[in-house]
This record gives structure tokens, sequence and C-alpha cells, in this order.
């Protein structure tokens, strides 16, 4: 049809070919070409940065929370209000930080892992944020109003239906939990599918980077969890909506019913919130020790074991229910089991320290606090799955200590962790290292300081989600401590914005592989170009750019003029197929657009769920529907299977 | 290791290979199975909600008479039905004929269609509403969400089937029909077991 030979990619093309893939990959420029990117790394990047907003909104919010507790019988706020606060601390750092900045960084990491050039379905990937991004607005937008929730981040009913919880915050909080877990079940779709089948040639499942394999197992995991809070929000919005009676005994209803839904889905969230940073704490490890990973397969099989174990121990968050002896004593058994897997992992990065040779750097601090703090929170997991112990200190401040060690050692310390390591590759600028040791002692300290002494207060019976409390139970000096902490954490966040600010503006800038690593998202440029690569690598190992060049090295004769990428087969990774992807466009915002107004309408009436219906199969249908150019693009590139 | 793809000089030559493919060789493959396991969970859980709100309840069904049986057995048959124009519309797509595909997708959209005017009379033949007591609200939860399932997948058939008339057309179309008609599969096989539980289970 045209005269003019076609522009194809490989590793000897000439600079018209790298114009053409760079022009072809860019996203649209300007302000309304904002609302409709769609690459990857620009969406991942807002992804990060919406979730790192919630993360110190959390954490005012937790201040708030410390104040109040600094000394007995303060009355900084009101107990309305305090009830509120942890409500939207918790909420906020569970739903709008924890899970969703995990899958953020994956979708950063993901295709530049494997050497592809997108994500699977971008707009869809750009759709989930929108989604996400609104309904994280919407929680924040209700407590402004004075509507937040307040019935903790686990909504237990009785106390969130309508009797107890009159007002709005319950239904916002109910229909935050839609939007979100929506995005992560897009996001998940997303991710499972880009690493079964957007692979470089030649690598094969057992050649993928561990933080590949910690993402993929935390995807199904999210597949099988999330359907179980999102049913759960459903029914308790449905129940005070339009009269339901799922949770209400009085007409056959059950309030268990929706302790198992969420615990069903709230514990899977704990891994789902600590697998992915096992993926980070082996890139990390391997780096600095320069050496590749000790044990491999033990690794992964110790990824998939821990996955699903945790589908089995959501009734040990109901040790204090009337549930039956014998099944709590099941759950007990599970929840000890599953320190296996983890130790297996833990002694197999000590073996790695042990025989590497170890580099110190920011990145590397940050994962040796995660072998101090998650020990010490394990320690305390295991009594609390004694139905003895947990009887004991249920709903005290040991819970408090017991789930910020998990969370903050498991997950928060490695993400900062990952922060250092890959922000060189995000931002092209290296983060300083001054500064970064300022970062993680003062957040090392100021962490201990403010949870250990929960441990004790909670020994010594101050129960969780108290406005206030009297002087002279002996818990005074240990609150004051717990406080003094929690600004220093909050000094460390300050040196850590400081820290970004300075770097963004004049760091030193970063060449491709600042830290000697081995995997392929190394190989591009610092920041990597829009189309990631320029020639697809051929891969022959775990770690390419720690290996002697193999023959063949790279991929060619994808078209440099279209959004064509390389499909490859699911276990062998062999080449399949060349499919022309979506260009950038507005309706996946759009369509985002209208999901909330559905969403939030039907907080207010049931009949904004039909009527809002329409304004998203709309969108649906014009997101779908084919334009005449891109149809034209995709014949002239088409050849049948 | 270059089976797909011609070996040249230093590089893997891929562009002889198809743009598109069926099966598990395409990306809607996977984004569907995906979707099925996630649909699927949520109706497994719904099913469990239906059965842990029995194991408390004094009586089943609590406070209401069985659902008629007349409506759903005359929908399980329709559905089942359906089958045949879904797989028939699959094949045609697997053989890249467009006249035929579009054709058959017309009757899977007939069928869908009276399905969907018949379940508005199963709502109604329910004999209890989901605001009497949980036994209601459980099963209105069910049905509920099959019917979301259907009707999304009812306008999804509409416009693949609008699009092979009108155009703008391309060959991956013809996956797209080939993946539709899997997820219609999907939502007839989790119909059965939803069927016994609204219609069977408060008869045992």
């Amino acid at each position: 049809m045209s005269a003019a030979p076609p522009l194809l990619d490989g590793p000897q093309a000439d600079a018209q070919v790298l114009q053409a893939l760079r022009a072809t990959w860019s996203d649209p420029p300007g302000w309304l070409g904002s609302l409709r990117a769609i690459d990857h790394k620009t969406i991942a990047r807002r992804f990060i940065v919406a979730t790192f907003v919630f993360f110190l909104l959390g954490g005012v919010l937790a201040l708030a929370m410390r104040l109040q507790l600094a000394r007995p019988g303060l009355r900084l706020v009101s107990p309305e209000l305090y009830n509120q606060l942890f409500t939207m601390h918790g909420t906020t750092m569970m739903f709008l930080f924890a899970v969703p900045v995990m899958q953020a960084v994956a979708m950063y990491l993901v295709p530049l892992m494997i050497g592809a050039r997108s994500v699977a379905f971008p707009r869809m990937n750009a759709f989930a944020f929108w989604v996400f991004v609104m309904g994280g607005a919407f929680l924040y937008a209700g407590f402004a109003v004075g509507s937040g929730p307040n019935t903790g981040w686990f909504s237990y009913v009785p106390l969130a239906s309508s009797d107890y919880a009159p007002g709005k915050g319950v239904d916002i909080w109910a229909q935050m939990i839609t939007f979100t877990e929506l995005s992560a079940l897009l996001v998940a779709i997303v991710l499972i599918t880009t690493i079964f089948k957007m692979r470089a040639p030649g690598m094969t499942l057992v050649r993928m980077p561990l933080f590949v394999w910690a993402t993929l197992v935390t995807q199904f995991m999210v597949l099988f969890a999330m359907p179980s809070v999102m049913l759960g929000s459903t029914a308790l919005i449905l129940d005070r909506l339009v009269g339901t009676h799922f949770y209400n005994p009085a007409r056959g209803g059950d309030v268990l019913l929706w302790q198992h839904l969420f615990w069903f889905f709230g514990h899977p969230e704990v891994y789902l919130i600590f697998i992915p940073p096992l993926g980070f704490i082996s890139s990390i490890i391997a780096t600095f020790a320069r050496r590749p990973v000790f044990g491999y397969t033990a690794i992964v099989l110790a990824l998939i074991a821990t996955a699903f174990l945790a589908f089995g121990l959501w009734v040990h968050h109901m040790f204090a229910t009337n549930l039956p002896e014998v099944g709590k004593a099941f759950f007990t058994a599970a929840s000890l089991a599953i320190a296996v897997p983890s130790a297996v992992q833990i002694f197999c990065w000590i073996a790695t320290l042990w025989s590497g040779r170890l580099d110190f750097k920011t990145p590397l601090y940050f994962v040796l606090a995660f072998f101090v703090i998650l020990v010490a929170g394990g320690m305390t997991g295991l009594m609390l799955a004694s139905v003895s112990l947990d009887l004991q200190v249920h709903d005290t401040y040991f819970v408090v200590a017991h789930l910020h060690y998990v969370l903050l050692g498991g997950a928060v310390f490695p993400l900062f962790g990952a922060i250092y390591y890959w922000f060189p590759k995000i931002t092209g600028r290296m983060l300083g290292e001054t500064l970064g040791r300022w970062h993680f002692w003062l957040f090392f300290v100021g962490f201990n300081v403010a949870f250990f002494p929960m441990h004790l207060l909670g020994l010594h019976g101050m129960p969780r989600r108290v406005w206030s409390y009297s002087p002279g139970l002996g818990w005074d000096g240990m609150n004051m401590t717990s406080t003094v902490g929690a600004f220093a954490i909050a000094a460390s966040m300050a040196v850590f914005l400081m820290n970004v600010a300075t770097s963004l503006r004049r760091g030193r800038s970063a060449p491709d592989d600042p830290w000697g690593a081995g995997t392929l998202e190394w190989r591009t440029p610092s920041p990597p170009p829009p189309h990631n690569f320029d020639a697809l690598p051929v891969v022959h190992g775990r770690e390419p750019l720690w290996m002697q060049p193999a023959q063949p090295s790279h991929v060619a004769g994808l078209a440099a003029d279209a959004r064509e990428v390389l499909v490859t087969s699911a276990w062998a990774a062999q080449p399949e197929s060349r499919p022309l992807f979506p260009k950038p466009s507005a309706w996946p915002f759009l369509g985002a657009l209208a999901t909330t107004v559905l969403f939030i309408g039907s907080v207010y009436t049931p009949w904004a769920v039909v009527w809002g219906a329409l304004p998203v199969t709309i969108a649906l249908i014009g997101w779908f529907w084919p334009g005449r150019k891109e149809t034209e693009q995709a014949l002239a590139l088409e050849k049948f299977p | 290791m270059t089976a797909g793809g011609e070996h040249r000089g230093d590089a893997v030559d891929v562009r002889g290979l198809p743009s598109y493919a069926f099966g598990q060789g395409s990306l809607m493959w996977w984004s569907t199975m995906g979707l099925m396991l996630i649909e699927g969970t949520v109706f497994a859980i719904g099913v469990m909600m239906y059965f842990y709100l029995r194991g408390v309840a004094s009586a089943w069904p609590f406070d209401a008479a069985p659902p008629a049986l007349r409506w759903g057995t005359l929908n399980t048959a329709i559905l089942l039905l359906s089958l045949w124009p879904n797989q028939m519309a699959k094949r045609a797509a697997e053989r890249q004929d467009r006249v035929r595909t579009r054709r058959w997708l017309a009757v899977c959209v007939v069928f869908a269609v009276i399905f969907l005017a018949v379940r508005a009379l199963e709502f109604m033949t329910l004999n209890v509403s989901w605001h009497v007591n949980a036994y209601g609200s459980a099963i209105w939860l069910l049905l509920g969400l099959h019917t979301t399932h259907l009707i999304t997948d009812t306008i999804d058939t509409a416009v693949l089937a609008v699009l092979l008339f009108t155009g703008p057309f391309e060959g991956k179309r013809f996956v797209d029909v080939s993946e539709n008609a899997l997820y219609w599969y999907f939502v007839v096989g989790s119909w059965l077991p939803i069927y016994a539980v609204i219609y069977l289970a408060p008869l045992a």
C-alpha cells in the first residue's frame, strides 16, 4: 500500500527509527493531554505520588491522635473527632496507601524488568488509577465536611449499621472500598497478563526476577481476596440504604458474617502489603551483596506457600468471638505454619548477605531494618496466634504495636529502601546519601520509640481506640514517649521530602546502572524513554547484566511508527505475535468520572445505580469503538494467524 | 528458542509474526480468565453467605414460601440453549468468517434479550422481598449479581454485533468474539449452581 519501506526497530536501527519510537510512544503534551496519558511509567508515577500524599495525610492524622494521647485527660479533639481520626488513619494507610503503592511500584517496574514496552491494557491501567484517586478524594471530601467514617478501619457491625452509625460516614467508607478494590482488581489483571505474556524472549518463568514473582503471586491474591470485601461492603451499604438484613439479627441476619467477609479479605491483605516488599528485598540484597540471591527456587516456592496459607488465617482476628474452639485451634496452627515460608526466605537472604561483599548504601540500611523490626513483629504475631494469649491482649495497644511492627517493618521500611534504590531510574537523579542516612536513623529510632512502648501499654491493659485516659494508671510516661517517637518519625519524613526536593532540583544525575545491578530495568537510560527499550532484549539468564553477552541479543522487526508490542508464550517466553496497542485516549478518564458519579450517587439514592449506569455504558462503548485512522493503521500492519 | 521469529544475525526478527492470535495467545484471553476468577469468587462467596445465613436461621426459607420454579427453570433451559449460538459464533470467528460471525452474534443477542425478559418474571416470583428478612436479602443478592453479569454481557455482545455489521473492522475483532463467547459460557456455567441454591436448596 505505502511506497516507503516500513520503519522497523532492531539493534542496528538508525536515528530515524529511534526518533520514530520516541514519538510513537510519547504521551500527548499539555494539560488536556495529561488526562489522556496511558504510558505505564506516567500512570505509575502519578499513582506513587498519590499514594504518598495519602500516606502523609494518614501520618498527620496519627500525629493528631498522638498529641491527644500525650498526656492523660487532654481535650485537644472531641471523642467523635477522635473516632474519625483513627478510622481515617487506618483506612487511609491500608486502602489508600499500603496496598495500592505496591501495585503502583510494580506497574512502573514490571515492564522494565521483563523487557517490555508497555503493560498489557494500558488504557485500563489509566482507568484504574483515576478510579483510585477519585475514590480517595471522595473519602477525604466527606471527612472535610464532617462526614468522616467513625467505626474503625474494619467497620464492624452492628456499630456500623444505620442504628448506631447514622449519617453518611459509613456509606462513604463502604463506597471508598468499592472504588479502591475495583482499581486494585483491574491493576491485578493488567499485571498478571503483562507478566505472563509480555516477557522478553528467553525470559522463562524460572528466569524472572524475584520481584516479578512476588508481584505475580500478590496479584493472584488480589483476585481472590478483594471480592470478599467488595461483597461484604456492598451488603453493608444495602443494609444501610435499601433495608436488606444481612447483618441484622432481628431479621435472620448475623453480625459475625461481616467479620468473616472482612477478614477473609483482611488477612490476605496483610500479605498483599507484605509480599511485594519481599520482592524489593530480594532485588536490593542481590545488588548490594553483589551476588544472585541464594535459593531462588526456595524463595519462589515460599512466596507461593505464603499466598496459600494467607487465606487460612482470617479467623485469628476473631478469637474473641463465640466460634467453636476446635476451629480456633486449626487457625492457631495455620497462623504458626505461615512462619515457616517466611523463615525460609529470611534464611535465604541471610545466606546471600553472608556470602556477599556488602556495599552499605541507604537502600541496604532500610532492608536490614526490615530484619530487626519484622522479626520483632513476627514474634508478637506468634504470641497473638495463641488463643489464650490473644484473649488477654485483644483490643489493647499490644495489638496496635504488633500490627505497626509488621506493617512498617515488613512493608514501609523496605518500601523506602525501594524508593532510594529505584529513584534514580524513575527520575534520572540520585537521592542524597547523607540525608538518606538521617532519614533512616530518625525513622528507625523514632519508630521504635513510638511503637515499642505500646507493647507494654497493652500488657498494662490500655485498650486501643480510647479517646483519653485518667492519670495514675501508669500509662502516662509511655504515652508521652510514644508521642515523642511519632514526631521523630514525622521529622524523618520531612528529611525524606527535603531529600527528594533537593535531588530533583540539583541531584547528581544517574547513570543507567548506578548500583551495578543485574536485572533488565538497569539496561535502559535513567529515566527510561517512552518506549522503554530501543530494541527489546533477548534474555539468557536470571541476571542478564551480570552475564557474558550471548546470541541472539535483541529483537528486531517491530514497527517503530506504531505501538506494536511483542507477545510471548506464557511459560517459555517464545515470540508468538506482535499486536498493535491502543493510543492515548481521554476515555479512561471520562469512564472513571462516570463511574465516580455512579458510586457517589449511590450513597445518596439507590436509583443512582440505574441512571448512573447510562453514562458509564456510553463511556465504555466510546472507549471500545475503534476510530477509522487507528483501524487503517492496524489493517496495514495486520497479518492473519 | 527461536520457535517464533527468525534468527537474523544478532537479532530475532519478529516481523513475520501474526498481529493477533486466538486462545492463550491473545491478551484478551488472559484478562477474560482473570475476570472469570474474580466473578467466580464473587459468586462462590455469595453462595457461602447464603448457606452461612441458613446455618444460623431457625427455619429455612425464613418466613417465606420457596420461590416458584416455573420461570427460573424455563430460564435455565433458555440459557443452556444459548450455548449453541455462542458456540457457532465462536467457531465462525475462529474461521474468520465475518458474515456468519455477525449473523450468529445477532442470534446470541436475541437469546439474551428473551432471557432478560424472563428474568424479570423470575424476580416477581421469588415469593419474598429483599427487605423482609435475611433470606430474602440473600437470594435477591444472588439473582441480582447474576443479572448484572447478564446485562453487561448482553450489551457487550450487542456492541460487538453492531461493529461487525458497520465496521470499522479488523481481524482482531474475531478474537473479541471468541473471548465474548467464552465469557458467556462462564455466565451460563455459574448460573447452574446459583439456580440450585435459589430454587432447589429451599426445598431440601
